[in-house]
């Protein structure tokens, strides 16, 4: 059985080889990372548009009003700590998607049905 | 998987115009040069604030200044949009902000020029956005994913600064005689420094061909030159003003203007570090980040005894 999820050092970046690692020796000062998300207005789901560093979260949400929404984009915002961020690996696509591929049947064009049928 | 495998998959997927995301396996190269061009788009938005800082507390009217404080804004922001896309490829911030201190990292070389007059905050809006846009452009097409997604954000906002910079020169060249004369003196000073900020020709440019194989970059630094010079002859006779160039012509057969030599040897002396205001640049940034150390501690201190009276509560 695989893990599908594993965990990173922040955001999308894994530890290992696949997308440039951290550099191990780097500074480590910087102020935690945060995803941003976005709810553009009423109605909408949150959506991601970037990230920032910020010391907490109350911080975060200030500057992503500032970075993310100058010209009025957001009526609510989201901020996670990019280090809880879990991901799928893109390697491991092919099995994790592997159930949907063949159930062509959950597609209403699936069904063949007569011309003269009205409301379906 | 061997390499050579992964690096075939890896083309194919740049030929499909498939997005390259973070966690995408990428040549080492691919990941190197996109931090060193993310990281100096960054970098160049960053001191790109300073020519136009310099005029803030001495536009002419109210309206000015508010579009003024409006557009460095939005630099500082796409300057932060951009660190954030350069980081998702395995660098910190601070390495970054340190490479740029040291020197090792570069930023456009435009910057490195004085703003002497008001008229310079229109054509510095004109020119150096505009051709800052004509790359900008191409790159929202970029092929790796956090940064074509950025340059997106960055298109829609610059649109203003271009804008508001014509319609600032448009405004004085229909004034005074002093004010028309300050007008194209501005123009001639950013004429040439603007067409260098495509870089070198493309016969002697080194990164090119491999970015363009990886469609990081999509067109040529001369292609694009071209694309904007076409471009502002037309928009400056609305001015009523000229180009600096004598040699400006059409050329019927190549369906192109075609201009006069650029002085490339000013282009590397800016470049190496010897423009009219490199020293100043780098020092005004580097100020900045020493000056903010006390505000970094104290906010970071701030958080942690926030958590900490939670975690007790």
């Amino acid at each position: 059985m695989h893990t599908y999820i594993r965990r990173f050092f922040y955001g999308d970046i894994p530890g290992q080889e696949s997308g440039g690692a951290p550099n191990p020796q780097g500074p480590k000062n910087d102020w935690p990372l945060w995803e941003v998300f976005i709810r553009s207005k009423q109605g909408l789901d949150h959506k991601h548009v970037g990230s920032l560093h910020a010391t907490d979260a109350q911080m975060a949400i200030e500057n992503a009003r500032d970075v993310y929404t100058r010209r009025q984009e957001g009526v609510s915002i989201w901020v996670v700590k990019s280090q809880d961020i879990h991901a799928s690996q893109p390697e491991e696509a092919g099995e994790l998607y592997d159930p949907a591929a063949d159930k062509i049947y959950r597609h209403p064009t699936f069904y063949d049905l007569p011309d003269q049928i009205n409301h379906m | 998987m061997s390499v050579h495998n992964l690096e075939q998959l890896f083309q194919d997927k740049i030929d499909a115009e498939i997005k390259i995301e973070p966690l995408d396996w990428m040549p080492e190269a691919y990941r190197k040069t996109n931090i060193r061009q993310i990281s100096q788009h960054a970098h160049s938005e960053i001191v790109g604030m300073l020519p136009e800082g310099n005029w803030i507390s001495r536009a002419p009217s109210l309206k000015r200044k508010a579009i003024l404080l409006a557009k460095v804004q939005d630099e500082a922001g796409h300057g932060l949009y951009l660190y954030s896309a350069c980081e998702t490829l395995g660098i910190s911030r601070e390495e970054t902000i340190n490479d740029l201190h040291s020197g090792r990292a570069k930023y456009s070389s435009i910057f490195n020029y004085p703003t002497l007059s008001w008229a310079d905050m229109g054509a510095v809006g004109w020119l150096v956005d505009g051709a800052a846009i004509m790359n900008q452009v191409m790159l929202t097409r970029t092929s790796y994913g956090p940064y074509a997604r950025a340059l997106v954000r960055i298109c829609k906002e610059e649109s203003f600064h271009q804008r508001q910079g014509f319609e600032s020169l448009l405004v004085l060249s229909r004034g005074s005689a002093e004010q028309r004369a300050m007008c194209q003196d501005a123009i001639n000073r950013w004429w040439w420094p603007a067409l260098m900020m495509f870089g070198p020709r493309d016969s002697e440019s080194t990164n090119s061909d491999q970015s363009m194989k990886w469609k990081i970059k999509r067109k040529t630094n001369d292609e694009l030159r071209q694309q904007f010079i076409d471009m502002c002859v037309d928009q400056v006779k609305l001015l009523g003003m000229t180009l600096p160039d004598p040699d400006l012509k059409w050329n019927a057969d190549r369906n192109h203007y075609d201009f006069g030599a650029i002085n490339w040897d000013e282009f590397w002396q800016v470049v190496k570090g010897n423009g009219p205001c490199n020293r100043e640049r780098l020092q005004a940034r580097k100020q900045a980040w020493e000056d903010g150390v006390w505000v970094r501690e104290a906010a970071a201190a701030h958080a942690t005894k926030k958590r900490e009276r939670a975690n007790a509560a």
